[in-house]
């Protein structure tokens, strides 16, 4: 194939000369799950090194990459517990005769300044900063304290001596350093942190406020979209990021398919937008659906900062930010869902919001569906595959299978037939590495880690 | 070669048929499911993004606790001797006032998540 890169060359790799393999899977294995066990959000650090996920019990598992060994040099690294904490806590706002759940809506990383790892989770209302350090030292010859920690008789201290540093057994300990609460009315959906890696953003269904990561008393308003009359109230905030280098950018969609692109050197309130993406629609194809499935669910930058992506209910959009017009390419995740949007309305997985994310060189994105499946669209290639997530082909190191739907008729053999699809096993969160091959897929309530096959 | 706006291929077949003309009978599947809904819920809005649908997610974890309510229970108690577990299950309404104690308490997990297994 002319022009085709070496695979050693393209780190992020396409599909198309790359074979997934199953490399482990994390959490229960009984059908029964617990509400707090349903995985809420997946995270990579800016490494690859640490992966994060959130749950609905408001807990949080870190795992870490082991070192590659030096007896298998082909094979990468597991990944396993490093560190596991309670982040959030359920609460009543009795003022508001409001439940705050304690399930985590997002996981962001900061990048790494010194020994210690940072991260900003949230729940519906308020954020937190959390430190997760490492010690191995600890120190011994304490002249006032015996070894167990209580204290000497000072009568018996006759002598001088110096406590000294000795290695203990690795312990990880995750601290809340800041707490931002009390920002927000309504629920917050989207974090994000700024290139210039001191402030961040929260953004809610009617406001988005900027934080600074020092200050936990004040944070300014920079969007707002709640109407003077909530009768009048159209679209509301989806989901928000900041562009990758532009600490000046931040992009936010709405549930009514737009995007608008801010510029915070414009004024203090953006209301006002720079830019506003959005596809026109064929008024001859409008149906009582047509909003809801517009609606975007996630919104993702790609690494270059030169696209953003956009996952609706059926379709993938990639969008180039000097076009607003329409996106510059869009993928179908699933569009036979299209003829089951009654069912689908009913059962409420119309509201479903599904994430996606880019591979390391942007050249591959990735979303999921039910029945387990996830999906990737090579953008060089145009090709795209169906990978499922599932405890039968979690063989070490087995190639996975790509699945096929068939919405005809005839069904051919291993394909799945539309109606058969389990709508209950649905792939919302799922995250790629950013220097490699190795994507986690979430499940329900289990982690799958699959990485391309070396060989 | 410019292709603006592309549509991957994808192996299934998906048969969307796009209603081109008003002369042409063949509704698109959208359109079919919309007539399907409406079948089955005549009432149904025809607002379907509008403020209803958003309003009520702008409010999910709405609860009902009245701290007029409670403080009024609580001053009414105070005359009285305090009730001991009401065994009769026939409660008068307006009487028993739901407290927070009384609120399904939702404690934070005390397990490990499995993940960390």
């Amino acid at each position: 194939m002319a022009g085709k890169r070496k695979l050693s060359e393209r780190p992020g790799g396409g599909s198309s000369d790359v074979q997934w393999c199953f490399s482990q899977v994390k959490g229960a294995m009984d059908d029964d799950v617990a509400e707090a066990d349903i995985i809420s959000t997946v995270e990579f650090n800016h490494t690859g090194e640490l992966l994060a996920t959130g749950d609905k019990g408001g807990r949080v598992v870190i795992f870490q990459q082991e070192p590659e060994s030096k007896n298998q040099p082909q094979c990468r690294g597991e990944y396993n517990v490093y560190s596991t904490f309670q982040s959030h806590e359920p609460e009543f706002d009795y003022l508001k005769s409001l439940e705050i759940e304690e399930k985590i809506n997002k996981i962001r990383w900061l990048p790494q300044k010194n020994a210690a790892q940072f991260l900003l989770s949230t729940n519906d209302k308020t954020i937190k900063l959390w430190k997760i350090s490492e010690r191995d030292k600890r120190p011994e010859g304490y002249n006032l304290k015996e070894e167990d920690g209580r204290y000497r008789d000072p009568n018996s201290v006759t002598t001088l001596r110096v406590p000294v540093l000795r290695p203990m057994d690795l312990m990880v300990e995750a601290s809340p350093r800041r707490v931002f609460a009390n920002a927000h009315t309504y629920h917050i959906n989207s974090i994000s942190v700024n290139s210039d890696h001191e402030t961040y953003l929260s953004a809610d269904d009617l406001r988005i406020n900027l934080w600074h990561l020092e200050i936990t008393d004040r944070s300014f308003n920079i969007v707002d979209i709640k109407p003077a009359n909530m009768e009048e109230l159209t679209e509301v905030i989806t989901a928000a990021e900041f562009h990758p280098d532009q600490c000046n950018t931040f992009v936010y969609s709405s549930s009514k398919g737009t995007i608008r692109l801010c510029d915070m050197r414009a004024s203090a309130l953006c209301d006002q937008h720079a830019k506003m993406f959005e596809e026109p629609e064929d008024p001859n194809n409008r149906s009582f659906f047509s909003e809801i499935i517009s609606s975007i669910s996630d919104v993702k930058f790609s690494h270059s900062g030169r696209y953003m992506m956009t996952r609706d209910y059926l379709s993938v959009k990639i969008w180039d930010l000097n076009m607003e017009t329409r996106p510059v390419e869009t993928y179908q995740v699933h569009e036979y869902l299209r003829s089951k949007l009654c069912s689908l309305y009913e059962n409420d997985c119309i509201f479903d919001k599904f994430e996606c994310c880019w591979n390391g060189n942007d050249s591959v994105v990735m979303t999921g569906s039910y029945n387990n499946f996830f999906r990737m669209f090579d953008r060089d290639y145009r090709q795209d595959v169906t990978f499922e997530a599932s405890r039968e082909n979690s063989k070490p190191r087995s190639v996975l299978k790509p699945r096929k739907i068939s919405t005809g008729g005839k069904r051919k053999k291993d394909e799945i037939s539309v109606d058969s699809l389990d709508f209950n096993k649905k792939i919302l969160h799922t995250a790629w590495h950013p220097l490699d091959n190795i994507i986690a897929v979430a499940t329900t309530n289990n982690l799958y880690i699959f990485q391309d096959k070396l060989n | 070669m410019s292709e603006d706006n592309d549509e991957t291929q994808t192996a299934e077949e998906t048969p969307v048929e796009e209603e081109t003309e008003s002369q042409d009978k063949v509704i698109s599947p959208e359109k079919a499911e919309e007539a399907k809904l409406k079948a089955r819920y005549p009432n149904l809005g025809h607002k379907p993004g509008g403020s209803d649908l958003l309003r009520k997610r702008l409010q999910k974890g709405q609860k009902y606790f009245d701290s007029g309510d409670y403080n009024m229970a609580k001053a009414k108690i105070k005359n009285k001797q305090l009730p001991t577990a009401a065994p009769e299950k026939t409660e008068i309404t307006g009487d028993h006032i739901p407290t927070p104690q009384d609120l399904p308490q939702r404690k934070p997990s005390l397990v490990a998540s499995k993940l960390a297994g």
